[in-house]
């Protein structure tokens, strides 16, 4: 039961979040994605042994968290618990590799550098995903799919599966809530019900999309649903979008941590 | 040009279990009449809605909307004249913002977005939530939803509003509301509900269904007074018309 | 040498095992290459599922889609408790989905439910999508059901078929999907996990759960059968076998095998490493020798087909640094490099941290500004 609310929760902190009216929430569905997109393409494009040319890449997650005004502690929250999840396989790699590697006089086993790394790629790849989703409201999203050609079929069918999650979770969450009260000491539910239960709400949920397909139709619905939100793309957008864009490629080529450090230790010698 | 709005003649409709739902129904509405159908559940009241709407086929006799009868080649005439408000708001509301599911309907009519945005921002505001009209459904409380639904049709700008349980599962401040947007349509009105007291307030002329026929057609005032012919139908007098319930005195007329 | 040793804490094998069951890959595990390439065969397999469904179309199936899809999501969350062991089982829904939709219908609604998951839990990356939506919906939808769930019960439904047809294609479909994650795992070169152990935890635990996911799927199937046959009876009839002729199956498979393989095979040069360090575990081979020669074909290509300049290949390269060598973009090991690596790390984190304070403060100062006013 807790699952069902906390999923939820979760849900509804990124959809109220997306409705607030900042500087980055106004900027175009579409810019947004592109910009996520790109920068999880560049994060992902560095080498298992690579540590100090990410870490520039976390001034993207951190300027959208300060120009959005978004929370950070329940969003921090959410990355954090998720994380050990993500890494999965990842989290063995020191178990693997033992390889021991000399870095500037300590001593680290090179599992632990490809654990390192997965660790970062992992922090700024959920924590940009979230942040895309805390910015942008899921119409909008549709709109920005639309505008890459994703099929309206699609989009629409994605649009409902969203709006009806919580209504299915509060289903089966009562459903399972009354199957507990009436069988407390099993955990989960019996192989005996495994069909009946499950079947009910399968069956209930088909009449559901009979009676939304009734009330489609008697709004006209005949299929073709075109018009989505008509967002038109501003020149501050399109400054966003290759600011980011010649920053993430900046990082790409250069390692600035390894360009600062040389530069320093240059100085002091 | 023929007064009546919405006319049934003969109408029978036969589950395909055989079962007959509707038994040679007829009736006539003008134009601007508020009419209740009640009945026991099972009756046949949704049945017969659905039939008005279109949305099965009598199995005979026909409905007639404004002289237009309804077949599958004038479904989409008479559903733009039509207007239809279901019990369950969330079969509704299919959208991810009241705006969106308000706007439904005029964008199908492939409406221009500045008329459809009239539209919807008017439609919102006859019922009362135009400070909603960004608000997802699911953070909607029960009467925002149904006001949300309301406006949904409305939007339409249909000449005949049908209801089906508009004030079912509501708070009694949400049913005030409710009944309020009601009394204050000037469309034509067909409300099917076991509100004896909404119906009451709300519709002139009231249509009681039992097993499928048609058990009483006329003045509400005369029909929800009849103790006996309620209880025929498996329904109740109004509370508000029974007796006291405090010192057992019955209600004056 | 003074080391830095951590010592393995026990708890972590939870979360290992906990992503072995959960198919969905994160970003963080892949390769820019195979993500791109399963993206480009995932919107393949769904722009011909989304043809197909608007020629035979169904406006029902619009509505019924999205509500199937928020069903399977919520049915995710059920705990189905497995009789003899105190843990509960769940339910992916491919098969399910499969089986009620018809294979396109249910491949489409199997890539909404993703994306949502995708983007607002993290389950799974956006790079990884191609992947994930493939593991977890062609298997299912054009390989397990149209070769065996639609071939058992070819000849008529009864409780039997379904209970036996269920049980190969779940079991059966979630071992294609397994073991297509451990692939694209491998190939995109970020973990030291071999191939051997690797396959070796990912298939039993996905057996365990293929039985489940059949068992479950079987008993739902059977009872909406049992109470509305008509549905079963139209879905059934709605994707008639011819509609999807194994040689098209069998064909699009063979090219989508041939454009992963070409496409993966070319960016290895990228990875060697990976690769060739699980061959040497499970062929016991010294590791200098087979991977010297694999190594210097693949930089060959690599220095030609390089995409991005990476400045830390600048390693100068020792006797004893081969083995560095062979490893792609390690930066060189001398005392100096590290070094300003370590300054230039911290620096750029405080300048990170120092911006942000500056922003934020900023910020709070103009808020109490409007607010006065």
């Amino acid at each position: 039961m807790d699952n069902f609310t906390n999923i939820l929760y979760n849900m509804r902190l990124l959809e109220d979040l997306a409705r607030k009216d900042t500087f980055i929430h106004r900027i175009h569905p579409l810019v947004k994605f592109l910009t996520t997109f790109f920068y999880l393409i560049v994060v992902v494009s560095f080498g298992k042994y690579e540590i100090g040319g990410l870490l520039p890449l976390i001034f993207y997650p951190m300027l959208v968290f300060l120009f959005a005004e978004l929370p950070v502690k329940p969003i921090l929250k959410r990355i954090l618990f998720v994380m050990p999840f993500i890494m999965g396989v990842g989290i063995l790699n020191p178990l693997f590799d033992h390889q021991i590697v000399d870095f500037g006089g300590i001593a680290l086993s090179r599992g632990w550098i490809t654990f390192f790394s997965i660790f970062i790629k992992c922090g700024l790849t959920v924590t940009a995903g979230l942040l895309l989703m805390a910015t942008t409201v899921m119409e909008r999203l549709a709109a920005a799919l639309r505008i890459l050609r994703i099929p309206r079929l699609f989009v629409l069918q994605l649009l409902l599966t969203y709006r009806y999650i919580s209504v299915l979770m509060e289903e089966v969450a009562r459903t399972i809530r009354a199957y507990s009260l009436r069988a407390p000491e099993h955990k989960g539910i019996h192989r005996s019900v495994w069909g009946s239960l499950t079947g009910q709400l399968l069956l209930r949920t088909f009449d559901r999309a009979q009676r939304i397909y009734r009330a489609m139709c008697l709004r006209g619905f005949t299929g073709e649903y075109n018009s989505w939100e008509n967002v038109p793309i501003k020149f501050s957008d399109l400054i966003y979008l290759i600011g980011w864009f010649l920053f993430f490629i900046t990082v790409r080529i250069y390692n600035i941590p390894m360009l600062i450090g040389s530069f320093l230790t240059g100085v002091i010698k | 040009m023929s007064h009546h709005k919405l006319e049934v003649r003969a109408l029978n409709y036969m589950y395909p279990d055989g079962h007959e739902a509707i038994r040679n129904i007829s009736f006539s509405i003008r134009h601007g009449e508020s009419v209740g159908i009640i009945g026991a559940n099972g009756a046949g009241k949704s049945t017969l809605l659905m039939l008005l709407m279109g949305v099965v086929f009598p199995s005979h006799g026909e409905v007639l909307i404004g002289d237009v009868q309804i077949t599958k080649k004038t479904l989409p005439i008479i559903r733009q004249r039509l207007g239809m408000v279901f019990q369950d708001p969330d079969d509704q509301l299919f959208m991810t913002t009241v705006y969106d599911d308000v706007a439904f309907g005029p964008r199908n009519y492939k409406l221009s977005e500045t008329e459809v945005e009239s539209r919807v921002i008017h439609a919102l505001e006859m019922v009362g939530i135009a400070h909603l009209e960004d608000r997802a459904p699911f953070k909607l409380s029960g009467g925002e939803k149904r006001a949300a639904a309301i406006a949904s049709v409305l939007s339409m700008q249909p000449d005949v509003l049908l209801m089906d349980e508009p004030t079912s599962a509501l708070d009694p401040k949400s049913r005030r509301r409710v009944m309020g947007l009601l009394r204050s349509f000037e469309h034509t009105k067909i409300i099917t509900s076991h509100d004896m007291d909404m119906v009451f307030e709300i519709c002139k002329r009231i249509i009681v269904i039992k097993d499928g026929e048609i058990a009483a057609d006329g003045n509400t005032i005369e029909i929800l007074a009849n103790p006996e012919l309620l209880e025929k139908c498996g329904l109740e007098v109004p509370l508000s018309l029974q007796n006291c319930p405090v010192c057992g005195t019955k209600k004056g007329d | 040498m003074k080391g830095l040793e951590f010592k393995f804490h026990p708890s972590w094998v939870y979360y290992f095992v906990g992503e072995l069951i959960k198919m969905h890959m994160a970003d963080a595990l892949i390769s820019p290459a195979v993500g791109g390439t399963m993206w480009a065969v995932t919107a393949g397999v769904t722009a011909y599922s989304i043809r197909k469904i608007q020629n035979d179309m169904d406006d029902k199936k619009i509505p019924l889609m999205g509500v199937m899809g928020a069903f399977v999501f919520a049915a995710q969350m059920i705990n189905f408790s497995i009789p003899g062991t105190g843990s509960s089982g769940h339910l992916a829904g491919g098969m399910l989905l499969a089986i009620l939709l018809g294979p396109y219908a249910g491949f489409l609604t199997m890539a909404s439910i993703l994306f949502v998951q995708a983007l607002f839990f993290a389950d799974g990356g956006l790079i990884a999508y191609g992947a994930n939506v493939f593991n977890m919906g062609f298997f299912s939808c054009f390989i397990a059901y149209p070769l065996i769930y639609k071939v058992l019960t070819r000849k008529g439904i009864t409780s039997k078929k379904i209970f036996a047809a269920s049980m190969c294609s779940a079991i059966i479909g979630l071992q294609m999907g397994a073991f297509s994650v451990v692939l694209e795992t491998l190939l995109s070169g970020k973990t030291e996990l071999p191939f051997g152990t690797f396959v070796l935890f990912m298939q039993p635990i996905h057996l365990a759960i293929g039985v489940i996911e059949g068992l479950v799927t079987s008993a739902v199937v059977t009872y909406v059968w049992k109470a509305r046959p008509e549905i079963i009876e139209k879905a059934a009839n709605g994707e008639a076998l011819g509609n999807i002729s194994m040689r098209k199956v069998l064909s699009g498979l063979a090219i989508a095998v041939i454009i992963v393989g070409g496409a993966l095979s070319w960016f290895t040069s990228t990875s060697p490493d990976g690769l060739e360090w699980s061959m040497a575990k499970t062929t016991g081979k010294t590791e200098l020798e087979a991977s010297y020669r694999i190594h210097n074909i693949f930089s060959d290509i690599q220095s030609k087909t390089a995409f991005l300049p990476d400045y830390s290949f600048k390693a100068n390269e020792n006797e004893e640094e081969t083995m560095n060598a062979e490893e792609e973009a390690w930066p060189a090991v001398s005392v100096g490099t590290s070094v300003s690596g370590l300054i230039g790390g911290t620096m750029t984190l405080a300048l990170a941290a120092f911006t942000g304070f500056n922003i934020s403060m900023m910020k709070r100062r103009k808020k109490r500004e409007n607010v006065c006013e």
